[in-house]
């Protein structure tokens, strides 16, 4: 692309265009310049709302990024609060690496979570060390996970059930199943009898995750496990033969079954594995939170649906889904203080969210009002075989 | 062998065979209730131990009726293994359901009288049907019986067969109602017109949105952001009222409910544009439509109708429609209601009508089926799934103003609660067809008002009362068995969730 | 009769709305609620009807569909030819489609357009049905410049086209298909009973009877075709444009149609039509044009022509590639296929009862027209596709149950037909592609971890040894041109202990470089002592590659010859035939 063909500025124009091109060269910017582009775009759209509703945007934001990292106690809110979203993005971006759209993750939270809290109210472990109750917990969770993702995916392969409608049916069905567990007094199944609100029986002490910083909601260690998961899920898929077959199945199933690979045992494992991450976030907000807030169904609601957005955000990378559940939780952390100090209601956040999802998944938009090349900084493509 | 001796598999005599078989089934089935009913009796009379007769006569029936049920599918038919139909599997299901009724939930079931009510208790009697809720049991079982044989008709009697399991099916509401009266713990009586009208009104949004799924998904629009069109419309209709129908006159209420309409269809444009327009895949289309629409109507909540004071205002009216709200017992149900619960069986219908009768609506079916067929004969598609998905986005819209202004008056967030997931499993229920969507419909209303129903009659089963949540989960398992194909293939619209570009 | 009460209940229920609303409108001015429910029950859909009917152009059934030759008061066919081409140009990218073609059609002839596969066939009559805008070219109809405004206005002047590809839609039934975008109505609603009857009609007029309340989906090939001939039919054509209407024929259905299309001339129709089968284009044609690459070739007269002279002018003699081959040698059977049967999606069996064996070094070429079971029998072979019947036994064992990956490690390389979908991984690099059937063995993995480097040495040596054109062996695969990609599969299939090769298709498409190096590399492995079976729509390559041939014709293998012994003529008509041909003929 010529300066001619840049079009309108002249002198300013060019000097702007150097400028972000040598931002964009010395930062290696390249790969994440149409999710940059996108929130960039969506504040300026959150921040037209801001003003037509008669506040000022810029006091809005302002006290937006204070609520945000205003603050270590803010910042380790901001990360706390960003911890379960990497898994539930995980699960959708795990999925979507082997062509699949795994829109059940609100489920396999929900079931995850009530399977590790169960777990954490089992009597033999209330004698042993946390060494053994914190991973049985947190396995436990994976394990209730991965059974709700195991469903769609064997419905997938072996009936052709396609999995969008599969996992949304799974997410209500999760979602009834563990609000009558909780909810139940006659009889009483893991309700814990003396709360006046529904919930489970707080689980054993040793198996509480240890704490980072006395936040609200406390940052524990989980966000060290879902580091770590995040790392192995990129590691996996960038390194092993299963992860080369399952990005393999989602780029080309046709391929895939040429090249020998199992498609059908992919599309089962890879939808388990997904349940199986978001089972794990679940589990970690139950045992690390276990001291202060025992499980309920609600901590979970809209989690799932956040995840799409953010693995979207990310471009389905496993690193990248790091820094995007932290902007994720941290505007979540951040805007209640702004609805205080500016007035501007919470929901401006959502619509924000909303529009970063829009923009990135549409991402010809940003490329026309940015002007970026479609070789750089593309969004995540998943495959096009979407067929019920 | 049993097989060869009890099912003539010689091809020539077999459509003679068939109908040969029919009658050996009924007689088995006949003498095989005549045993396990009579053993209970006599058992009773001689004061033998009457719980192992019992469950005698439970076992042998079951293993005899098994049997029968399944030798048609051992018969051996030139060869190759004769495949059991889905209308067959269904009419084992019923027989099998039918066996629990009569031999496990009959003789357990008190025998006093119950009884339903059929009126609204407006004023004088309300018509009363009393029954022996045992009786009602056993009678149904056996029915269900009778359609089990029914089922294995031979193939040119497929609509007796078919017709037979409708009525079975439509035999659960009494069967339902009837079991959980018996086991009441605090009434004798329930008013079923009131449950029917319950169903009714709790289905009106669920239709609604499953036309709204419709008119996307017949054009090749997927479409999963229903329930957020539908929370727009519930939040941005309420919102013009809260602003500017403060005089409080009928005229503004409707005046917002046609606001809500238009913005169910102002998110339903953006879901057409960008997946048309700019090739977004249409479920993270959806996804962002229902992000977006909580987060907007959230907005709009604590900015907008929180600070105008007014968050409850006059929900619409309920009117009779003249002429047919005064027929006896149904009337009254049926025919007094409020006006978009009316006006939701006029969508249905006219939905119907549109897509089945007219020629926009056959090139509607026809650009969800084969986009580049319907351009060989110069059809516009991509104008096409504009107009029908603006047309599904119209009707949320008015499936939002139900919630907002009709149900109840008021907007709380996320008030849709599920209500377009629901619309678009009814939708997947009714085979992508409007009549079965409306079906489906009903099905989950049903579902819904009979699990408040039986909360209120205080249901036990065993010391465990069946819990709320049950019924609320009905419609989404019901929908997964059927997208796992159990219940007959549930085939979408051939071009539905692909991108389509003209040739040039 | 369903319609009418459909469409009397549409009455009567929008006349009780309307009493409804006059009548609750009439009871809050206080007047009596009653009477005036009454009067708009009865007034409003009078007055309803009124407006609609005022609307014009609603209700007149099948009004854009007037066309008849009368509307043409100055075209005099005698003089005048009904359609002329003239120079039309259509490029895709990085395709010439067709390039500067002529045609002209009288009317009440069939005229012949003769080509092979890919010739510009299909795009040229895409442009004159107005699916495709030509970039350079014009087109007269009647002795009048044809506007390019697109499929409607094409349909409107009395073209219609019966698609290669049925463009029907199985779920609605055949008087829906038919009407569908030229709807028969009265008032709102959809006329079928009309449509019906204009069906029938015409079914009678032409010899073209179907059932208009039938399924399409459930109907046979054959009845579906009639089923497109109706549709262009009903929208009065003039002009019909049958693209390769026999491919999917069988030989009694194609005796039939042919008895329709001569039925179609007499009534008066003007016909193109398109085949690439020289018997029927001598048993049909008034007129015949052959195009080759995208270009005219030359015309001739079914008179005078035979089907050498249009095979010679269709496949053009200078074109055939001399490949230098030594002799083959040929050792043990490598792969045998013994009555084997296979199914396509649709449950349709195209391959039936095949039987034939590849011998170690030889190459065993499978000479066919597209469509005739090559997919199916490549995918069963490979693995990929399961086999109803029969078995398949591959370097001595019996591999008929082996899925891909068992048969690749018995030493069997595959090269596939299409190339994008099967054989590669398009977003994937050069490097993955070069491994992508033995990723998981050492050294390109170790315990389920790949090497990066054993992975990456490994490309560099086969992207040197099979000369690769690529910038490196990390960009994506679909970065590279078709010659490229298909030198890809080449290297990765060929290296290696190979005992069975498999080939399917393999210089579809690309340049005459690579094809040559590809088939050096196709006889190489054949001395090297591999078996190969080929299977290629192109004659030329089959003769000048194979040592021995099988013709394929419905899924079967009419005729296995020896490569040295035969004639391309002679092969060329049992593949278009399914027979031999008379022993004048082919002594000629």
């Amino acid at each position: 692309m010529t300066e001619r063909e840049r079009g309108t500025g002249g002198r300013l124009g060019r000097a702007l265009g150097g400028l972000r091109r040598s931002l964009v060269e010395g930062f290696k910017l390249q790969p994440v310049l149409v999710p940059l582009y996108a929130i960039l775009l969506s504040f300026v759209v959150g921040g037209i709302l801001i003003a037509i509703v008669g506040a000022n945007p810029f006091k809005a934001y302002y006290w937006l990024v204070q609520g945000m990292l205003g603050g270590w106690e803010r910042v380790a809110s901001s990360i706390a609060r960003s911890v379960p979203y990497i898994g539930s993005a995980l699960a959708l971006a795990f999925a979507f690496r082997a062509g699949l759209f795994n829109i059940g993750a609100e489920g396999q939270l929900l079931v995850g979570g009530i399977v590790a809290a169960w777990a954490g109210t089992w009597s033999w472990m209330l004698e042993v060390p946390g060494v053994v109750a914190i991973p049985v917990i947190l396995i436990a969770g994976a394990a209730g996970g991965a059974l709700w993702g195991f469903i769609p995916g064997l419905l997938r392969a072996t009936t052709g059930a396609h999995e969008v409608i599969s996992t949304i049916m799974l997410n209500w069905i999760g979602l009834f199943m563990v609000r009558w567990l909780v909810n139940s007094r006659d009889p009483i199944i893991l309700r814990d009898a003396a709360a006046s609100v529904p919930r489970t029986r707080p689980i054993t002490p040793t198996g509480i995750l240890p704490e980072i910083y006395d936040s609200q909601p406390t940052l524990h260690w989980g966000l060290f496990v879902m580091l770590a998961v995040c790392v192995l899920v990129a590691y996996v898929l960038k390194r092993t033969n299963f992860g080369f077959e399952t990005i393999t199945v989602g780029l080309n199933p046709h391929a895939a079954h040429y090249a020998g690979m199992s498609v059908n045992k992919i599309i089962i494992l890879s939808m388990t594995l997904s349940g199986a991450f978001a089972g794990l976030a679940a589990a970690g907000e139950v045992s690390g939170m276990g001291a202060t807030q025992p499980y309920q169904p609600g901590h979970f609601i809209t989690m799932g649906f956040d995840g799409i957005a953010i693995a979207l955000l990310a471009r389905g990378n496993p690193i990248g889904i790091i820094p995007a559940s932290l902007l994720w939780g941290a505007l979540l952390v951040g805007a209640p203080l702004m609805q205080q100090q500016a007035g501007v209601s919470i929901d401006i956040v959502r619509i924000i969210q909303s529009m970063v999802l829009l923009f990135v998944a549409a991402d010809a938009i940003v490329r026309f009002i940015f002007r970026v090349r479609s070789d750089e900084g593309g969004a995540f493509q998943m495959s096009e075989e979407v067929t019920l | 062998m049993i097989a060869r001796l009890w099912f003539q598999t010689d091809p020539a005599v077999e459509v003679a065979g068939a109908d040969q078989n029919f009658y050996l089934y009924l007689l088995v089935a006949a003498v095989v209730v005549g045993v396990a009913v009579i053993n209970r009796r006599i058992a009773a009379a001689r004061h033998r131990d009457p719980a192992t007769w019992y469950w005698l006569g439970v076992i042998f029936p079951v293993v005899s009726l098994i049997l029968l049920l399944a030798l048609p599918a051992l018969a051996v038919d030139e060869g190759h293994l004769r495949r059991i139909s889905r209308r067959q599997m269904v009419g084992i299901a019923f027989g099998l359901i039918g066996i629990v009724l009569v031999f496990v939930l009959a003789p357990n079931l008190i025998t006093e009288t119950r009884s339903f009510a059929f009126e609204k208790p407006v004023a004088g009697a309300q018509l009363q049907v009393g029954f022996n809720p045992s009786v009602l049991v056993l009678v149904i079982g056996i029915v269900y019986w009778i359609v089990a044989g029914l089922s294995f008709l031979p193939d040119r009697h497929d609509r007796v067969s078919m017709v037979a399991q409708i009525i079975a099916a439509m035999l659960a509401v009494p069967l339902i109602v009837g079991i959980g009266l018996a086991l009441s713990a605090n009434s004798v009586n329930t008013n079923v017109m009131n449950l029917f009208d319950e169903s009714l009104v709790l289905a009106t949004p669920i239709a609604l949105g499953a036309m709204t799924g419709l008119w996307s998904e017949r054009v090749g629009i997927i479409n999963i952001g229903i329930e957020g069109m539908m929370l727009a419309g519930a939040g941005v209709g309420f919102t013009t009222y809260a602003v500017l129908g403060q005089s409080r006159s009928v005229g503004w209420l409707w005046f917002s409910i046609l606001i809500a309409v238009l913005s169910g269809a102002a998110l339903a444009m953006l879901l057409a544009f960008i997946s048309i327009r700019y090739n977004v895949n249409q479920i993270v289309g959806g996804v962002v439509i229902n992000i977006l629409a909580i987060g907007l109507t959230g907005f709009l909540r604590s900015q907008v109708i929180v600070t105008s004071g007014y968050s409850k205002g006059v929900a619409t009216a309920e009117i009779a429609i003249p002429g047919l709200s005064k027929i006896p017992i149904v009337g009254e149900t049926f025919f007094t209601g409020r006006p978009i619960h009316f006006l939701m069986y006029v969508v249905v219908f006219l939905t119907w009508l549109v897509m089945f009768r007219t020629a926009w609506g056959l090139r509607v079916r026809s650009a969800g089926e084969n986009p580049h067929a319907a351009e060989t004969l110069g059809i516009d598609v991509v104008k096409l799934r504009y107009q029908s998905v603006l047309v599904g986005g119209l009707i949320a819209g008015l499936a939002g103003a139900w919630f907002s202004m009709e149900s109840q008056s008021g907007f709380e967030d996320n008030m849709t609660n599920a209500a377009g997931f629901i619309a678009l499993a009814a939708m997947i229920f009714g085979k992508w067809t409007p009549w079965g969507a409306f079906g489906g419909a009903m099905l989950f209303g049903f579902a819904r008002a009979l699990g408040t129903r039986l909360q209120f009659l205080d249901v036990e089963i065993g010391g465990f009362g069946i819990p709320s949540e049950f019924f609320q989960a009905v419609p989404f398992i019901v929908t997964l068995v059927v997208v796992a194909g159990a219940l007959g293939r549930a085939i979408p619209p051939a071009a539905e969730g692909q991108p389509y570009t003209p040739a040039k | 009769m369903g319609a009418l009460i459909v469409y009397l209940a549409f009455w009567v229920v929008a006349a009780y709305l309307i009493g409804w609303l006059v009548g609750r409108a009439a009871k809050g001015r206080g007047h009596d609620a009653d009477r005036w429910f009454w009067l708009g029950f009865f007034l409003g859909p009078i007055a309803l009807i009124a407006l609609l009917a005022a609307k014009p152009g609603s209700g007149a059934p099948g009004a854009d569909l007037e066309v008849t030759d009368t509307s043409y008061p100055d075209f005099d066919p005698a003089v005048t030819p009904i359609l002329e081409v003239r120079g039309i140009t259509k490029t895709f990218p990085g395709v010439i489609a067709n390039e500067n073609v002529d045609l002209v059609l009288n009317k009440g002839e069939i005229h012949c357009l003769l080509g092979e596969n890919g010739a510009g066939k299909s795009t040229l009559v895409n442009v004159i049905f107005g699916l495709y805008h030509p970039d350079a070219g014009s087109i007269y109809l009647r002795g009048r410049q044809l506007e390019f405004k697109g499929v409607r206005h094409a349909i409107s002047q009395g073209i219609g086209m019966v698609h290669q590809h049925f463009q029907l839609i199985p779920v609605l039934t055949v008087a829906e298909n038919v009407i569908l975008g030229n709807e028969l109505t009265t008032g709102p609603l959809v006329d079928i009973g009309e449509a019906r009857r204009r069906i029938r009609e015409i079914g009678e007029k032409y010899g073209l009877e179907v059932d208009p309340d039938a399924k399409v989906g459930d109907l046979s090939v054959g009845e579906q075709q009639r089923v497109e001939l109706v549709k262009a039919l009903f929208r009065r054509a003039e002009i019909l444009i049958l693209d390769e209407p026999t491919a999917v024929l069988t030989p009694g259905e194609v005796d039939e149609f042919f008895a329709v299309v001569r039925s179609l001339v007499d009534q008066g129709k003007s016909i193109i039509f398109i085949t690439h089968k020289l018997r029927e284009v001598l048993a049909v044609a008034d007129h015949i044009t052959v195009l080759r690459g995208g270009k005219v070739a030359g015309s001739a007269d079914p008179a005078t022509a035979t089907q050498q002279t249009l095979a010679n002018l269709m496949v053009g003699r200078d074109v055939v590639f001399r490949v230098e081959k030594g002799e083959a040698r040929p050792g043990r059977a490598v792969l045998s296929v013994h009555d084997m049967c296979v199914e396509d999606e649709r449950g349709v069996q195209t391959v039936s009862d095949l039987s034939f064996e590849v011998r170690a070094g030889e190459i065993f070429g499978i000479a066919g027209v597209q469509g005739n079971g090559q997919r199916e029998l490549v995918e069963a072979v490979t693995g990929m596709r399961r086999k109803v019947a029969g078995s398949v036994e591959i370097l001595g064992e019996d591999a008929t149950r082996f899925k891909p990956r068992q048969i690749t490690e018995l030493g069997t390389a595959h090269i596939p037909e299409d190339r994008t979908k099967h054989g590669l991984v398009g977003p994937y690099t050069v490097a993955d592609n070069l491994v992508i059937n033995r990723y998981h063995k050492a050294p390109y993995s170790r315990r389920g971890v790949r090497n990066q480097a054993a992975i990456h040495d490994e490309a560099a040596v086969l992207v040197e040894e099979y000369d690769i054109r690529t910038p490196s062996v990390d960009v994506p695969v679909h970065t590279l041109s078709g010659g490229n990609q298909q030198k890809v599969i080449v290297a990765r299939e060929l290296s290696g202990d190979i005992g069975v090769l498999i080939v399917s298709q393999p210089t579809r498409g690309l340049d005459v470089g690579s094809i040559e190096f590809i088939h050096q590399q196709i006889i190489g492995i054949r001395d090297r002592g591999a078996g190969v079976l080929l299977v290629s729509a192109e004659l030329d390559e089959i003769l000048s590659l194979s040592d021995r041939i099988g013709v394929l014709y419905r899924g079967k293998l009419v005729g296995i010859f020896d490569a040295a012994s035969t004639t391309r003529e002679q092969l060329g008509y049992l593949m278009a035939t399914g027979s031999t041909p008379d022993t004048e003929e082919v002594a000629s």
